[in-house]
C-alpha cells in the first residue's frame, strides 16, 4: 500500500541483470580460468619477462600485450598483506571470520586477492605461507578456489603414560615425620649442615648421612614468588610460595604462605606450619595448609 | 596555455540521510549560486559527473539537466566519474579557445543504497567483483599495507571532524571514539560518512574570469595519472599516480598554503601527503574534507571548489585540490590554483 505520509513516501528499487550478466573471457583471462576449473593456477609472461598472476591482457608496466607464455605457479603462496574481517557481509566468500589478502603465488611476480581462511586473526601475518582450498565442482570462475587456507606448520601430539611411583626411603621417612606433625631433617657428618626434608646422602659431601634431627616447624621467608595462574594445589589465587628457612637448618624448603595478604609477604618474615587437625592427617605434604606469619620482627637475611 | 580560473563556487548544506530531494532538486541551489555570483544564465560548455549506480537507474544523470534548463540545446557533456573529471573536461574544452565559460557540477545520493557493493560493481568483473570484495575491504587490505600508527589515524580523523563541526557544509560528526574494527585495521570512523549532496562550479577563461571576478584562482596546473586496476600489480602503500599527477601539475614550483585532498579514509590522507610531498606547513582538509562529508561523484569537485575559495575570499593565493576515482586510489587529479 502506498504511503499516504510524504515524508516517509518511499520505494524498494532492485538493479539487477536477470539470469546475470554475460561476458566474453578472451583468450588470456579464459586461459587463467580454464586452468583454474582444472584446479591449476597460471600466469602470463610479459615481455620483460615478469609472470603476472592473475594474468592481464597488457602489462602495466609498458602497455604492451602481453607474451602468449602461460606458466603454472604456486598453489601456495605467501601473504604480503592482509585485512581482516570479523563480521562477513552477504556477497563475501566466507561466512565466518576471515582476512582479504594479497597472496604472492610462488612463481608470480605480482600478488593474487582472495580470501583467506584463517580461524582466527592471530593466525595472520606478513609472510604466512597460504594453499588454494579447491571447490569440489569447478566452473571456470575466481571463486573455484574457494578461499586460500595457512599451510600445515604445527600439528598437536597427545603424550600421556602412567606410573606407578614410590617416594623412596628417605622421603618415606620425612613424611611419616610429617604425618605425626614433625619435621624430620638430617645432620652431615662430615659438613654437619642440616637438611630437610630427610635425605640419606649429603650433596656437598657425597657421603651417608646417619643423623637424624627433629627439625622445629618455624622458619623465616629467605625469598618468595607471587602466582596469578590457579595451581590445585593452591587454596587459592593469587598464592604465594615461598624458600622457607626451618630454624637451625642450613637449606630452605619450598612451602605455601597464607594468613596474609600476597602484596604483605617479604623476606625475612617469620612463619609457622599451620597444620591440619590431627584426625585428617595422612602421609602427604598436604598436612600442612601453609606458613603463617607468626607476629615475631622480620629477621636480617 | 589559455588562462582559466575558478571564479564561482556553491554546494549544498550536505545531509547524512536522504531528506527526499531528487537528484535535479539536489543541484539546482547550487546552480542557482554559482548563477547568481557570475551573473551567467548561459554558459559556453556545461559538464557534470555522477554514478549511475548511486541511483541504480541508467542515463540518470539526464533527467539532472531540468535543473539547467537545457532549451535551446545547450553544449553539454558527463563524465560517469567524480565531477573533478568533470571539470577537467571542461578546462580541456575552453582551452580550444572558442568559448570562454564552463558549468561543472556533481551530485550523489549515497543515502540510496549500500554504498560498500555499489562500489564492489567498479571492480574488475573476472578476478575481484566475484570475490564479493566491497569498498571498505579493499580499503582496510590499503591501510594494512600502509601500516599505519593508530594514533596518526585517530589524530586525522579527530582534526577532519572538529573542522568539519566548523563548516556550516559539513556533517556534525563527534570526536572519533571506539575500538572495534569495521574490517581489520580499519574502525568505522577511518570511513568517510554516507553523505547526500551536490556542488557547481563556474571556470572562466582570460578577461571574463577577471570581469566575473576580483580574485579568480587561475589554475595554474592540473593534470591526472591512473595506475594500473587489479590491486596486486600495484605498491598499495604509495600513490605513484598521485606523485606523477603533482609533477605535472608543479606542485613544487611553490607553497602550498592549503590542501584539499580527496581521502575518503583516514590512511589515504597520510598516503596523499607523501606522493604529494606536502610540508608540515600546509593546511590540509581545513573544510573537514571527506572525513567531514562525502556527497560521492561531488566530493571530489568540492575538493577544487574548496581550495579555489581561499583563493577567491582572500585567505591564501596557492592552494592545491586532489581528486580520486576507482579502487584504492587507483586514478588521481591533482589541481593548482594561484591568485
Amino acid at each position: 500500500m502506498p504511503s499516504s505520509d510524504p515524508t516517509t513516501l518511499r520505494a524498494r528499487h532492485a538493479l539487477e541483470f536477470p539470469g546475470g550478466y554475460t561476458r566474453t573471457t578472451g583468450p588470456v583471462i579464459g586461459r587463467f580460468l580454464t586452468e583454474l576449473r582444472d584446479g591449476r593456477v597460471v600466469g602470463v609472461r610479459t615481455a620483460a619477462g615478469r609472470t603476472l598472476v592473475p594474468p592481464l591482457e597488457y602489462d602495466p608496466d609498458t602497455g604492451d600485450a602481453v607474451t602468449e607464455e602461460f606458466v603454472e605457479v604456486g598453489p601456495a603462496g605467501t601473504v604480503e598483506s592482509w585485512a581482516w574481517v570479523n563480521t562477513p557481509r552477504k556477497g563475501h566468500p566466507l561466512d565466518r571470520p576471515f582476512a582479504w589478502a594479497l597472496i604472492r603465488l610462488d612463481g608470480a611476480d605480482t600478488a593474487l586477492v582472495h580470501a583467506v581462511d584463517a580461524g582466527d586473526v592471530k593466525a595472520m601475518r606478513p609472510g604466512l605461507r597460504v594453499r588454494p582450498r579447491w571447490r569440489a565442482e569447478r566452473t571456470g570462475h575466481i571463486t573455484d578456489i574457494e578461499s586460500f587456507v595457512p599451510e600445515v606448520t604445527r600439528i598437536v601430539s597427545e603424550v600421556r603414560v602412567e606410573y606407578s611411583l614410590r617416594p623412596g626411603l628417605a622421603l618415606t621417612r620425612f613424611l611419616q615425620g610429617v604425618a605425626e606433625g614433625v619435621f624430620i631433617g638430617c645432620r652431615c657428618g662430615g659438613c654437619h649442615k642440616v637438611y630437610v626434608p630427610y635425605r640419606l646422602s649429603c650433596p656437598e659431601c657425597g657421603v651417608s648421612i646417619t643423623e637424624e634431627v627433629a627439625v622445629p616447624d618455624t622458619g623465616t621467608v629467605t625469598t618468595f614468588a607471587i602466582n596469578n595462574l590457579p595451581d590445585p594445589r593452591a587454596p587459592e589465587v593469587p598464592f604465594v610460595s615461598a624458600y622457607i628457612q626451618l630454624d637451625g637448618t642450613d637449606i630452605p624448603m619450598i612451602a605455601l604462605v597464607g594468613g596474609i595478604a600476597a602484596h604483605e609477604v617479604r623476606q625475612g618474615m617469620r612463619v609457622r606450619a599451620v597444620w591440619v587437625p590431627e584426625e585428617e592427617r595422612t602421609m602427604s605434604m598436604s598436612n600442612i595448609k601453609w606458613f603463617a606469619p607468626t607476629g615475631e620482627p622480620d629477621v636480617e637475611l | 596555455m589559455r588562462e582559466i580560473a575558478v571564479v564561482a563556487f556553491a554546494q549544498t548544506r550536505h545531509s547524512a540521510v536522504d531528506e527526499g530531494q531528487s537528484e535535479s532538486e539536489l543541484i539546482l541551489p547550487p546552480l542557482d549560486e554559482v548563477r547568481a555570483a557570475t551573473g551567467l544564465r548561459t554558459f559556453g560548455f556545461t559538464c557534470s559527473g555522477s554514478c549511475d549506480y548511486l541511483a541504480g537507474a541508467p542515463f540518470s544523470f539526464v533527467s539532472a539537466l531540468d535543473a539547467l534548463g537545457a532549451w535551446p540545446p545547450i553544449s553539454e557533456s558527463h563524465v560517469e566519474m567524480d565531477a573533478a573529471w568533470a571539470l577537467y573536461e571542461a578546462w580541456v574544452r575552453l582551452q580550444h579557445g572558442d568559448v570562454d565559460s564552463a558549468l561543472v557540477y556533481g551530485f550523489g545520493k549515497s543515502s540510496q543504497g549500500d554504498l560498500r557493493e555499489i562500489m564492489t560493481l567498479q571492480l574488475d568483473p573476472y578476478y575481484l567483483a566475484p570475490l564479493g570484495l566491497d569498498q571498505v575491504s579493499f580499503a582496510a587490505l590499503q591501510a594494512s599495507a600502509t601500516g599505519a600508527e593508530r594514533a596518526e589515524l585517530d589524530e586525522i580523523v579527530r582534526r577532519s571532524r572538529a573542522d568539519g563541526r566548523a563548516n556550516p557544509y559539513a556533517l556534525d560528526l563527534p570526536e572519533p571514539a571506539g575500538e572495534g574494527a569495521e574490517v581489520e585495521p580499519l574502525r568505522p570512523y577511518d570511513i568517510a560518512p554516507i553523505t547526500d549532496g551536490a556542488a557547481a562550479v563556474v571556470l572562466a577563461a582570460g578577461d571574463l574570469a577577471r570581469e566575473l571576478c576580483e580574485r579568480p584562482a587561475w589554475i595554474t596546473g592540473i593534470a591526472h595519472r591512473i595506475e594500473p586496476h587489479y590491486l596486486g600489480m600495484r605498491d598499495l602503500a604509495r600513490s605513484a599516480s598521485t606523485a606523477d599527477a603533482a609533477r605535472a601539475a608543479g606542485v613544487g614550483k611553490g607553497d602550498v598554503e592549503v590542501a584539499e585532498l580527496h581521502a575518503q579514509f583516514s590512511h589515504e590522507e597520510i598516503i596523499l601527503r607523501r606522493a604529494l610531498e606536502l610540508p608540515e606547513g600546509t593546511r590540509v582538509n581545513p573544510s573537514g574534507g571527506p572525513l567531514a562529508a562525502n556527497p560521492v561523484m561531488a566530493t571530489g569537485l568540492i575538493r577544487i571548489g574548496e581550495a579555489a575559495r581561499h583563493i577567491l575570499d582572500g585567505t591564501a593565493s596557492r592552494t592545491l585540490g586532489h581528486a580520486t576515482s576507482g579502487p584504492c586510489l587507483q586514478h588521481n587529479l591533482v589541481t593548482v590554483m594561484e591568485a
